[in-house]
C-alpha cells in the first residue's frame, strides 16, 4: 500500500493503509475546498464590482441582497437557465470541452495552498482531526508549486482551444493572442518560482510555508523583492487580467474568446477567470508572504484557526490590489506586451536567480563575500550592457528595413 | 492498485497514439497527442518519478503542444487534411517497413531477456516517502554532476537549433538606396 499511498501525495493521513476515517477526512477536505472556492469566487465577483463602481464613482450592485451580495447568485442563477447556444461552424467537441478545460485546472490550484494550520517557531503545520494527523491542505503531493506551473499550463487550452472551436474570426484571434501571451510569461513565471525554491530548498507548498519563519524570511524580503514583482506581473499577465487583458480586449475584439459562448459555459468561464484571482492571489502569499504564518499572535484563537485567519487577511490584501489595478491601469498594446515579456520580465528573472545561487554558493562555501558580490555586480552590468546594445541593434535594423507588416 | 493505473494510463497512451495517426483534423491530432503525453506523465507518477511527470506536463503538454496549436492556428491549416494522396511515393511502404522492424525488434528484446522482465522484483526502492525531494537531488546530481558535458551540448545544439531557425526565416532585404 506504500506504493498508492505515494500516488496520492505526501500527507500522512495517506500513508499506511487507508481506513475509512482518513478516507472521510480526505472527503471533507475536498467538499469544503469546493464549498468554500465556490463561494468565495461569488463574493469575489460581487467584490470587484462593488470596488470598481466605487473607484469609478459609481454605486454597483445594491438591489440583490444586502449591499447586492447576492447579485452573483442571481446573475449565476439566470445563466444556468439561459439558452445554450452552439454556433453552426463550431467543432462540437472541442467547443463543450473548453469551458472544463480552463474550469479545472483553477480548481485544482486550490489543493497545494496550505490553507492554514500552525507554523510558528518551526513547527510544521500539522494538525489532529479526530485522532489523524494531517494538514489544513487538500493535497501536498511531492511536486509541490510545479503542480501550478503544470495546472497554468494546461489552462492554455481552455482558451485556446474555446477561441479556435467557436469556427468565429474574433474568438480565434482572441485565442492566439492568449496562447502567445501565456506562454511568454510562463517562462518569467517559472523562473520566479525557481528563486523562491532555491531558498527553501524544497518544492512541496507546506514546505515552502515552514520555511519562512518571521517576517525577515518571508520570501518577499529574503529574495529581495524582485522575484516577487515579476511574479506578480508574471502571474497577472497568466490570468489575463487587465491591464493583460488583450484575449478579450472588448473594444477589439467584441468579447475576446468567449464570444461565441453563452448560457453555463460561458459561465464556467466566467467562475475560472475569477477564481484564478483568488488562487493565484493565495499561491502569492504562499510564496511570498509566509502563507498561514502571522505577523503577531492573535489572542483567544487556537493556532491551526489563526493560520487561516491570516492567510483570509493576505489574500483579501491582494485581490483588492488586483481589483486596484483594473481599474487603474489602461491596456497593453500587443508589442509592448511582448517586450516587456521576453525583453525585461525574463533577462531579469534570469538573472536575479543566477544571483541568488551565486550568493548561496558563496555562503556555503564561505567564499569572501566583498569580492563575491564586487563580481557579481560586474558580471550583470556585463550582461545588461549586451543585453542593450543587442536591443538597439535590432531597433535599428527593423527601422532601416522599414515596417515589417 | 499498480496494475489499474498501468492498465488505465497504457489505454490513454495507445488511445492517443492511435488518434493521432487516425484523426484527419490537425487540431484533433494535437489533442490526442496531449492525451498520450498525459498518460506517460501518469505512468512517471506510478514509478515514482514525480519531477518527471510534472516536467512532462509542463514542457510537453504545456508548451510544445501549445506551440503546436499555435502554429496550425496562425497558418490557418486548420481544415481537414486529404490523406489520400501521397506525396512522396516510398513514404507508405518505408512507413510500414519501419513500423514492423520496431516492433520486431522489441519483441525480440522482451523474449531475448525474458528471465529478468518476468521475474518478480521486491517493488520499488525509493526514499520518496520519507524525504519527498531526494527525486530532484538524484536528478541533478546525474544531469549536473556525471553528465554535465552531455546536458551542456545538448543546450548548445537547442542553441545553435534556435539562431539557425531565426537565419534560415530571416529574408535579407536588399537595401534600398534613398532617392534624394
Amino acid at each position: 500500500m506504500v506504493a498508492s499511498a505515494s500516488l496520492l501525495g505526501l500527507d500522512p493521513i495517506s500513508i499506511g493503509s487507508l481506513m475509512w476515517a482518513p478516507l472521510l477526512i480526505i472527503l471533507m477536505k475536498v467538499v469544503v475546498v469546493f464549498g468554500v472556492g465556490l463561494v468565495a469566487t461569488m463574493l469575489m465577483v460581487w467584490f470587484e464590482r462593488k470596488a470598481i463602481a466605487g473607484m469609478n464613482n459609481r454605486i454597483g450592485p445594491n438591489k440583490a441582497g444586502p449591499w447586492g451580495l447576492l447579485q452573483t447568485l442571481a446573475d449565476g442563477t439566470k445563466l444556468f437557465f439561459k439558452e445554450d447556444l452552439l454556433p453552426e461552424r463550431a467543432d462540437r467537441f472541442v467547443f463543450r470541452l473548453a469551458p472544463f478545460l480552463a474550469f479545472v485546472p483553477a480548481f485544482l490550484v486550490w489543493s497545494i495552498i496550505p490553507l492554514g494550520g500552525d507554523f510558528s517557531n518551526g513547527k510544521d503545520g500539522l494538525v489532529t482531526w479526530f485522532g489523524h494527523t494531517t494538514r489544513v491542505q487538500l493535497a501536498d503531493p511531492p511536486v509541490g508549486i510545479l503542480l501550478l506551473l503544470a495546472l497554468s499550463s494546461i489552462a492554455v487550452y481552455g482558451i485556446m482551444l474555446a477561441g479556435w472551436s467557436s469556427g468565429s474570426k474574433y474568438p480565434l484571434l482572441g485565442s492566439v493572442r492568449a496562447s502567445a501571451q501565456m506562454v511568454s510569461y510562463e517562462a518569467a513565471l517559472g523562473l520566479s518560482v525557481a528563486t523562491v525554491i532555491l531558498l527553501a530548498g524544497t518544492l512541496s507548498t507546506s514546505g515552502i510555508v515552514g520555511h519562512q519563519g518571521n517576517f525577515v524570511n518571508w520570501h518577499v524580503i529574503s529574495t529581495g523583492v524582485i522575484p516577487f514583482v515579476i511574479f506578480m506581473i508574471a502571474a497577472t499577465a497568466e490570468m489575463n487580467r487587465p491591464p493583460f487583458d488583450l484575449v478579450e480586449a472588448e473594444q477589439e475584439l467584441v468579447g475576446g474568446f468567449n464570444t461565441e459562448y453563452s448560457g453555463i459555459r460561458f459561465g464556467l468561464f466566467f467562475l475560472a477567470e475569477f477564481m484564478n484571482t483568488i488562487t493565484m492571489s493565495g499561491i502569492i502569499v504562499t510564496l511570498f508572504f509566509g502563507g498561514p504564518q502571522g505577523l503577531f499572535d492573535i489572542p483567544g484563537i487556537p493556532g491551526a484557526w489563526e493560520g487561516t485567519l491570516w492567510l483570509i487577511a493576505k489574500i483579501v490584501v491582494f485581490l483588492y490590489i488586483y481589483v486596484w489595478m483594473r481599474a487603474t491601469l489602461p491596456r497593453f498594446r500587443y508589442d509592448q506586451l511582448m517586450n516587456l515579456g521576453w525583453k525585461i520580465l525574463i533577462p531579469a528573472s534570469l538573472g536575479w536567480f543566477m544571483l541568488m545561487a551565486v550568493l548561496r554558493l558563496a555562503r556555503d562555501e564561505d567564499w569572501n563575500r566583498g569580492v563575491v558580490i564586487a563580481a557579481c555586480i560586474v558580471v550583470l552590468l556585463l550582461c545588461v550592457g549586451i543585453l542593450s546594445l543587442a536591443n538597439r541593434v535590432s531597433k535599428a535594423n527593423r527601422e532601416r528595413e522599414g515596417a515589417m507588416f | 492498485m499498480e496494475l489499474f493505473v498501468f492498465v488505465v494510463a497504457a489505454a490513454m497512451i495507445l488511445a492517443g497514439a492511435i488518434g493521432v495517426v487516425v484523426r484527419s483534423h490537425p487540431v484533433h491530432a494535437a489533442l490526442s497527442l496531449i492525451l498520450t503525453l498525459f498518460g506517460v506523465a501518469v505512468m512517471f507518477v506510478a514509478q515514482e518519478a514525480h519531477f518527471l511527470a510534472a516536467v512532462q506536463v509542463i514542457v510537453y503538454a504545456g508548451a510544445i503542444v501549445v506551440l503546436f496549436l499555435f502554429v496550425i492556428m496562425l497558418l490557418g491549416v486548420d481544415r481537414t487534411e486529404d490523406i489520400k494522396t501521397e506525396p512522396f511515393k516510398v513514404q507508405r511502404p518505408l512507413a510500414v517497413i519501419v513500423g514492423l522492424g520496431v516492433i520486431g525488434l522489441v519483441t525480440a528484446a522482451v523474449v531475448a531477456s525474458r528471465d529478468v522482465v518476468s521475474s518478480r522484483g521486491s517493488g520499488l526502492v525509493t526514499p520518496d516517502m520519507a524525504d519527498p525531494d531526494s527525486n530532484i537531488r538524484q536528478l541533478s546530481r546525474s544531469v549536473f554532476g556525471d553528465y554535465v558535458v552531455a546536458f551542456e551540448v545538448t543546450s548548445v545544439l537547442l542553441v545553435v537549433a534556435v539562431v539557425g531557425t531565426v537565419l534560415l526565416t530571416r529574408r535579407v532585404k536588399p537595401v534600398v538606396e534613398k532617392a534624394s
